[in-house]
């Protein structure tokens, strides 16, 4: 299962799954968005009606009872999502990411295969446990290691952040492969509530401006469990090849959900305008029009590398990620994607007006705005672009 | 009555190169010189006068080809 292959799922299927995604969308997703954001509370209808499609599998394949559908879909589900509610999104995203992790990565290991069929037949939410109090946010580098005993593990992470380690029902912890290990050669453990133990001691809240439903609080994680739940893949690889990639094309596509969305609402009001005098265009129509090419760009872009990417995973090569020019370019659509969603909320904001303002509009763009502004803190574009700027000092 | 009110809304916004009066209810709107750029101003007066909204599914030539396809579509989104 090494090479994430072309979908199974024929694009008319797709379209009738997009189609279902939708209704979800507007009859349960959208109708709590407004809740969850207002009491950083977890989208549990949401996820429950994603659950009932079977999406927490979407991207498993079929070999172990999933749906096998490729990237580019699930970049479109992410992008679908992103127009009902952010958060539920940003969840549906980062579980994903987690099992892309695991289907690409686990070759040969019984217990990830049989796991993989759990996760489609339970539809387990898996959250993940990265960053590390201690670290500064560097993801390729750990305080805590995985202490093992015979067949059996036991782990400590202190976690600042784990977005809804509580509701979910496994987490994907990354860790020192050993007490004696540098700090960067670091594996990743699946650890799961009903193996357990698992315990989750709070640090912080998650009282934040956006993304509010992912209750990315902090942590004291404690776990334990059989040791073949230790990935057996180096996490660098894993990063470099999969983890990276995946959750800056995901994430850019939930964004641009949300920015396309802005559009649409300022579209909606556009036309309003337009009635009132239907020979004459208002002037907010230009602005709709520029914003409608901002987001054509950055549609483009992000599907332009997830098209690329796929094909790098079909083909497969030892060498595709080997040099600088893939993680830059992944990392520039990061950093581009996240400036732009907050660009194309500004520009629809300026067209709605004091009616996009209001938090009581059926036009208000706060959450979208809120959210936008989520996009370049996590994994602050900063850091993001001083790695750029180190690796370009020697690629060409 | 919504016949007139269309003919009505033709006069105004639908930029016409022959007389609405002249032209039948099934005769055919762009031959009349019907632009699609015009019917984005007709669809939006439309809208505004019977208090609807063009689905995109509707956006198409047809529904703007005659008064006739004009009466059914308004009257199947007024419902």
């Amino acid at each position: 299962m090494a090479n994430q292959k072309q979908s199974v799922v024929s694009a008319v299927e797709f379209e009738k799954l997009l189609t279902r995604v939708h209704e979800i969308g507007r009859d349960v997703i959208a109708v709590n968005a407004a809740d969850v954001d207002q009491k950083a509370r977890f989208p549990t209808e949401g996820i429950a009606a994603l659950k009932q499609l079977k999406l927490l599998s979407a991207y498993i394949p079929t070999e172990y009872d999933g749906m096998g559908l490729d990237l580019i879909q699930i970049a479109k589900l992410c992008e679908v999502l992103g127009h009902y509610c952010g958060s539920t999104a940003m969840i549906f995203a980062m579980h994903q990411i987690v099992v892309a992790c695991v289907i690409r990565h686990a070759q040969g290991a019984t217990w990830f295969h049989s796991y993989l069929r759990e996760v489609s037949q339970q539809q387990r939410l898996i959250a993940s446990a990265t960053t590390e109090i201690g670290v500064g946010g560097d993801l390729r580098s750990s305080i805590c290691a995985v202490e093992t005993d015979g067949d059996h593990f036991r782990i400590t992470k202190k976690a600042p952040v784990i977005s809804y380690g509580v509701a979910a029902d496994d987490i994907m912890v990354t860790c020192r492969r050993a007490s004696d290990s540098p700090a960067s050669d670091q594996v990743q453990i699946i650890v799961r509530k009903d193996k357990g133990p698992v315990t989750l001691e709070a640090l912080s809240g998650w009282d934040t401006l956006g993304f509010r439903g992912t209750c990315s609080a902090g942590f004291i994680l404690t776990a334990e469990g059989a040791t073949e739940q230790i990935q057996p893949a180096p996490f660098a690889d894993i990063l470099q090849q999969t983890m990276h990639p995946h959750a800056h094309i995901l994430w850019s596509s939930l964004w641009l959900g949300i920015a396309s969305d802005a559009v649409n609402q300022a579209r909606a009001f556009v036309r309003n305008e337009a009635r009132k005098n239907p020979s004459m265009p208002p002037t907010s129509a230009l602005r709709l029009a520029d914003a409608d090419a901002v987001l054509q760009g950055m549609r483009s872009n992000i599907y332009l590398a997830a098209i690329d990417y796929q094909k790098m995973m079909a083909d497969n090569h030892p060498d595709a990620f080997s040099g600088f020019g893939f993680a830059i370019r992944i990392n520039n659509l990061k950093v581009s994607s996240s400036n732009i969603v907050v660009d194309i909320v500004n520009r629809a904001m300026l067209i709605c007006g004091i009616a996009g303002y209001r938090n009581d509009s059926k036009f208000s763009l706060g959450r979208h705005l809120r959210d936008a502004h989520g996009a370049a803190i996590m994994v602050n574009n900063d850091r993001i672009m001083n790695h750029n700027a180190n690796m370009l000092l020697v690629h060409r | 009555m919504s016949v007139e009110k269309i003919r009505e809304i033709l006069i105004q916004h639908g930029r016409l190169s022959v007389p609405v009066d002249q032209i039948t209810n099934d005769g055919d709107l762009y031959k009349a010189g019907l632009t699609s750029l015009a019917t984005v101003g007709l669809m939006l007066a439309l809208e505004d006068n019977f208090d609807i909204e063009f689905p995109d599914s509707l956006l198409s030539r047809k529904t703007f080809s005659s008064i006739e396809a004009i009466l059914d579509a308004v009257t199947q989104l007024e419902k």
